[in-house]
Formats: structure tokens, sequence, C-alpha cells
């Protein structure tokens, strides 16, 4: 099934080592069930692990089969038995208004509905008219957590490619629209916490397809020159099979001519056309794919290390499809 | 949750559309919707490229999406703020003959920003001072809402120019879907708001009142007093363009209810985009908006989920040794042809998975709009206008 892959060098072999790890990628690649899979992956391997949903579509709890998602943490069952005994999973959903209820809290030792109530009620509009206040709400709480030593790592269920650049920018944004006060004091740890590459990454995930392919070469592109973010590692999901080896093909082409095909379906007793031609979509497919994939290797930044995932035709979510892809990043990096 | 439009209703209903090419017909702006990565722009593309082949008129697809690969489709060396129109020989070249235009344009949110400020700026000094305020410029290049609320903008400014026959828009990635249907609303909203005269008075009058310290003293620790003077500046100028502002969101919001325009909803088989296309489907009518269309795409052939096909890779599985030795030498080495029949039986019963289970996601699908229309798995990518109105063809009647 897997992708032939030369041997994860020594960036990818420390992914899980860094503290913060942003999963971002194009709708519909499987964003979430990597950021699931990594955060499984790193409380199997031991590490205390929160993984957090940004974009609050509380797909994130379907995968781990947890209650809705919340601003709490809420811990999750382990499948299976952690490896080491210390490993623990936490998931949350980011609410920025929760988080700057709490950041109020905590920064200005408040009492907190008299003092909050009228800013906490305009919150909406704070957040649209001042820049980055969303981003630096949800990035800022990540970072804290782990300045506290809260967790290990963290897995950040991240914004989608459009957006993601905004949000590991936010803390700069902010730290130089803002002169003094605190803010600038904590813009300031959080700019030195993100573009620390043995700290924070980001991973990007793709699907072998045009667009998707695309827009995480434009996306790398811009992580490198935009933001002070490492680009960490980016994983290519759903790998189709190949079907045929080595001089195969040709055989399959016999099979589908005129009096093979014919031998074939009196051989299994059933028209087999229709089976050949499933595998002959199987085999463009992959062959289109294929093709994708080697334009991702070809212009990503060198030594940005691949990962691959393989496409399951089993089951699309939920905790054994998030354990089935933990395992595959598992052996991707060599652990 | 408003009532859901049931099939039994649909007689009742006889005006209403029962292809998209009706549809089209009938409506003056079409937007499409749905999650990331389903293929919306360029359904929105076809479906503009099938309009002005096969209907006639102006027709012009707004698209969000920057994608080279559509500019090129669409015989573009690429397209920007401008509305630029198709060549025609491009149609030609299709084998089509278009009984009228297409057009394209593709939204720049800072340029429309620009130019809304433009209009509704009472003055000279006015204008060039929000174009130059850095929070102007945070706020119309990188807000991820302002680029809900100018597509709305943009798309209302567009009909009412009545340069355009139809319109399809495709709507930018949201974070939630229904955000950009909100956006006039919360436009309007913000410049209403009680906040706005928070920011605002102190600087104007120098007067904090009893409500508004509190939150005065919070800020100014949180942000510094710099900061939030520059918002106060930035408030004021663009106070001057409120009543522009409220009445243009407000005419935009007609504009979505309009009865001329619709919505096409577009999504695959896969469970996260059905979801997300369900939850958009229910928003529309919470919002008594008209959902014209579902447009489906990348389904497997049916032929995965025929039961006696299915028998037929079994055994395939199972007795590729036995078949391979009865095909004979001729077809290969028996070893090589046991492993490819194999791997052909056991292929059909994975992607068989697939189609089943998308297959289950479509039957719950089924009985939502008045038009439901099927777009195959096409097996290359779509590169130019052929393509696209072959896509096109796959959903138009």
């Amino acid at each position: 099934m897997m992708e032939p892959s030369e041997a994860p060098d020594g960036a990818s072999v420390e992914l899980l080592d860094r503290r913060l790890l942003f999963v971002t990628g194009k709708g519909g690649v499987g964003k979430t069930a990597m950021a699931a899979a990594l955060a499984l992956l790193g409380a199997r391997q031991g590490r205390r692990v929160l993984v957090c949903e940004v974009d609050a579509k509380g797909n994130l709890a379907d995968f781990l089969e947890v209650p809705p998602n919340t601003f709490q943490a809420q811990e999750v069952s382990l499948p299976g038995r952690a490896s080491r005994a210390n490993g623990r999973l936490h998931v949350m959903a980011m609410d920025t208004e929760e988080s700057l209820k709490e950041y109020l809290a905590l920064q200005l030792k408040l009492p907190l509905i008299a003092r909050v109530g009228p800013l906490a009620r305009s919150f909406d509009f704070v957040a649209t008219a001042a820049p980055g206040v969303k981003e630096i709400l949800t990035v800022g709480k990540l970072c804290w957590e782990i300045r506290r030593d809260h967790y290990d790592l963290v897995v950040v269920d991240a914004s989608a490619t459009g957006h993601i650049v905004s949000q590991l920018t936010a803390p700069e944004a902010i730290n130089s629209l803002v002169q003094v006060g605190m803010v600038k004091n904590q813009t300031s740890w959080m700019v030195e916490m993100l573009s620390d590459p043995a700290v924070t990454g980001a991973v990007i995930v793709a699907v072998p397809e045009e667009m998707p392919v695309t827009e995480t070469i434009e996306l790398a592109g811009r992580i490198g020159t935009e933001t002070s973010v490492d680009l960490a590692t980016v994983i290519v999901n759903k790998v189709l099979p190949e079907l045929f080896g080595r001089g195969e093909e040709e055989i399959f082409e016999r099979l589908r001519a005129e009096p093979t095909r014919d031998a074939l379906s009196a051989a299994v007793g059933g028209d087999a056309s229709e089976l050949l031609e499933g595998a002959r979509l199987a085999v463009t497919l992959r062959r289109t794919r294929t093709a994708h994939l080697a334009r991702l290797r070809q212009e990503l930044p060198s030594g940005v290390p691949l990962l691959y995932v393989p496409y399951l035709f089993i089951r699309a979510h939920g905790v054994r499809a998030t354990t089935s892809v933990a395992e595959s990043l598992a052996a991707e990096l060599g652990l | 949750m408003a009532a859901r439009r049931l099939p039994r209703d649909r007689d009742e209903d006889a005006g209403a559309a029962r292809s998209l090419e009706q549809l089209l017909a009938a409506k003056e702006i079409v937007i499409t919707c749905g999650s990331g990565g389903v293929g919306k722009t360029t359904t929105a593309a076809a479906a503009a490229a099938m309009a002005a082949t096969h209907l006639g008129g102006k027709v012009l697809v707004l698209t969000v999406d920057p994608a080279k690969r559509l500019a090129n489709a669409l015989g573009l060396e690429a397209f920007g703020n401008r509305e630029t129109r198709v060549p025609p020989d491009l149609f030609t070249a299709a084998g089509a003959t278009a009984r009228g235009q297409l057009w394209a344009a593709m939204l720049d949110t800072r340029e429309s920003w620009d130019s809304l400020v433009r209009t509704h700026a009472p003055d000279v000094r006015t204008r060039e001072a929000i174009l130059a305020n850095p929070l102007y410029q945070n706020i119309a290049g990188k807000f991820v809402q302002s680029h809900d609320y100018i597509a709305m903008e943009r798309l209302y400014e567009i009909h009412a120019s009545g340069r355009y026959d139809l319109i399809v828009v495709d709507t930018p990635p949201t974070r939630n879907a229904i955000d950009f249907l909100e956006a006039p609303e919360r436009m309007a909203d913000f410049f209403s708001s009680r906040l706005l005269r928070w920011l605002i008075t102190p600087y104007k009058s120098r007067l904090i009142n009893v409500a508004s310290k509190p939150f005065y003293s919070v800020a100014d620790r949180i942000l510094g007093t710099q900061f939030l003077q520059d918002i106060a500046e930035f408030f004021i100028l663009f106070q001057s363009m409120y009543d522009g502002f409220v009445e243009r969101a407000h005419a935009v919001e007609r504009t979505l209810s309009d009865q001329r325009t619709t919505f096409i909803v577009v999504s695959t088989l896969e469970s996260a985009p059905v979801r997300e296309a369900e939850f958009f489907i229910d928003a529309l009518a919470q919002k008594h908006l008209h959902l014209g269309a579902v447009v489906v795409n990348r389904v497997l052939p049916s032929y995965f989920v025929d039961r006696q096909a299915a028998a037929t890779a079994q055994r395939l599985e199972r007795d590729a040794s036995r078949i391979a030795a009865e095909l004979g030498d001729e077809v290969g080495p028996a070893a090589h042809v046991e492993r490819v029949l194999h791997e052909i039986g056991a292929s059909f019963l994975n992607y068989r998975v697939v189609a089943s289970r998308e297959a289950a996601q479509r039957a719950e699908m089924a009985h939502v709009p008045d038009v439901v229309a099927t777009v195959p798995f096409f097996e290359t990518d779509i590169y130019d206008l052929a393509g696209l109105l072959r896509l096109g063809n796959a959903f138009w009647r």
C-alpha cells in the first residue's frame, strides 16, 4: 500500500519531539484526521498531548469518538494501551471568546462578569474590528499551554490553507502594531516560540490531486517567506495502492482484450468486463495521482520530508480509522 | 429548522425547475456553495459555460479562487478584478457554438474594498486617510470575514449594473458555510454598534461615560493607549461612510433573498462534505433563501454497487489460482496472472466499499432539493473549455 519513500531523515524523526504542531491543508484533504492521528501517536509514545480544533466544525470529536468538543479540554481514553504509562491525550475546541475571558481572568485578576461584561458582549465586534484578535487569542492560548508546561505536545487542527498564514503571523503583526503594554511582552515570547524550529512546526496535509498539490506548493512557499514558522513535514494522504507490478500491466491488457476477456468470464462464472473496467479506473486514478505526487516532490523546498498515508477504503472516520492512520504515520516516521 | 421541501411537495409546485438548464434559464444570480475541495469553482465555471453556450446572453462567472488552471481553461492568461471576456473562438475549438458571451472575473478583496471606500468616502481627504490607515489595510487585505462581505457586495454591484443576464458566483471558502450569508447583516450591525460609539466618543469629546469606563481601563492595560487611538481614528474616519455602508449592506442582503437569486450546493459523497452540504441546505431554508439544486461531484460508477459483479469479484479473488491455470500460458506466467486476477477482484471489492458508503450518503441527501445532479468521476483533470463543457453536460438536463 505504501508509497516507496526514502528513509525518514532527521527532521521527520523529531516531528513529535516538537512542542507545537500546526496541521493545515486544503479543505477535504483529511487535515482533522491527521491532527487526530498525530496526537494519538504522540500520546501512545508516552507524551502528554493536547489536540485542539480551531475551525469548530466538530469533526475532531468524531475522529476520537468523544462527546462534542468544548473549550474545556477533556481527556480521551486511549484505545488499546498507551505504550508508556504517562501518555495522555486531551482534546479541546478553540473558542476565542472563552479564550479572551480566560486571558483577562488570568492576567488582570479581575472579577470576571462585572468588568468583562461589556467587553465580552461586544466581543464579536472587537474581533471583527481589530486585526488578528481572533488569531492571537487562538495562538496565544496554545502557546500559553506550552509555556506553562501543561503538555509535552500541542497539535492544532489549524485553519485551512487560505487562513493559516494570518494565524501564524498574528503575534508578529500585533507585536508591531502595539508598542507597549502586556500584549507587547506576551506577543514577544510567542514570536520567539513560533520561530524556534525545535518548538514549533507546520504540517501541511495534501492529497495527490491537482489543486491540493498546487496549494501545498504555494503554501510551503508562503510559510517560508511570510512566516517564521518552520515547515516540519508534508503528509500526503489518500495515496492509492499500485495495482500491478512490473510486467503485470501487460497481463492486465491481455486480459482486457476480446478473446481472453470472454475466457475469463467463463472461468470466473460471471461477466468479467465490469471488473476489468473497475481495475482500469483504479489504475488510471493511481497514475494521475502519481503524476501530481511527482510534481509535489519536485517543487517542494528541498529538505522537507514527506510522509505517506494510504487511502482507507474501509473506514473514513472514527477511532479505528484514526488508529490506522496513526500506525501508518508511525511506520513512516520509523517509530 | 424550517421545513425542507419533500418530494411530494414537488407536484404542487409545478413551476419548479426540473434541471439545471431550467434553473439557470430562470435566474439571474446563481451562487455555488459547499465545502472546500468538492469542485465548487469548476462547477460554477462549467455552469456558466453551459449557460453561455445553450441559453445565450451575457454570462459572468465570478470566482474567488485564483486558480491558474481555471484561467487557462477559459483561455485567459490570468484574470483579475476586472471582468474579462472569454475568447469566442475557444468555444469553436471546444466543438461548441456559443449563443451568448462568457465573461470571467476574480474577486480581489483588497481592490474591491478600495473601490468601496472610493464610492462612499465623503471627500478626498477622508478617502486618502482611510486608504492609508494601517488598520484599514489589515482589515481589507487579511480579514477572513471581510472576504465574505466583499464577495456579496461585489455581486450586488455587478448585478445592479445590469451588465449581465446571468452571474454565477463561486463563494469564498469560509470557516463556516453560512458566514457569507450573514456577512451583510454583520457589517450593518458592526457599523451601528455601541462598541463603535464607545471607541469613538472619548476621542471626540474626551468624556468617558460610566458604562464604558471599565472597558477603557481594561483595554488600556492590555493594548496600550496608542493602539486604541489608532483604532478610534480609523473608526471616526469610517463613520463618515456609515450611511452609505449600512444602506448598501441591506441592499446586498435583499439581493440574496430576491426571487432572481438561487443557490447551488456542491458536494462529493464523502462524509464531511455531505454533512456540510446538509448543514448549508438547512441554513438556506432557515433564511428563506432559494435552494435551486444540489450537484454531486465525483460519483463512482454504479457497477461497483452491482451485487452480481461483487459476487464475481469475490470468486475472482478467491479462485485466482484455478482461473489463472484455466486461462493458460499465453496470457502470462501463471503466478503473475494469478496475482493480477487477485488484485482485480480485491480492488473491485475495495472500491465497492467506498461506492456503497457513498450510495448510502446519496440516499440520505436525495430528498432535499428540486434538482439533484450527479456528475461521474472524471478520470483526468479538467484543463480546457471542452473539459468544462463535458462536466457541464453531465449535470445540465
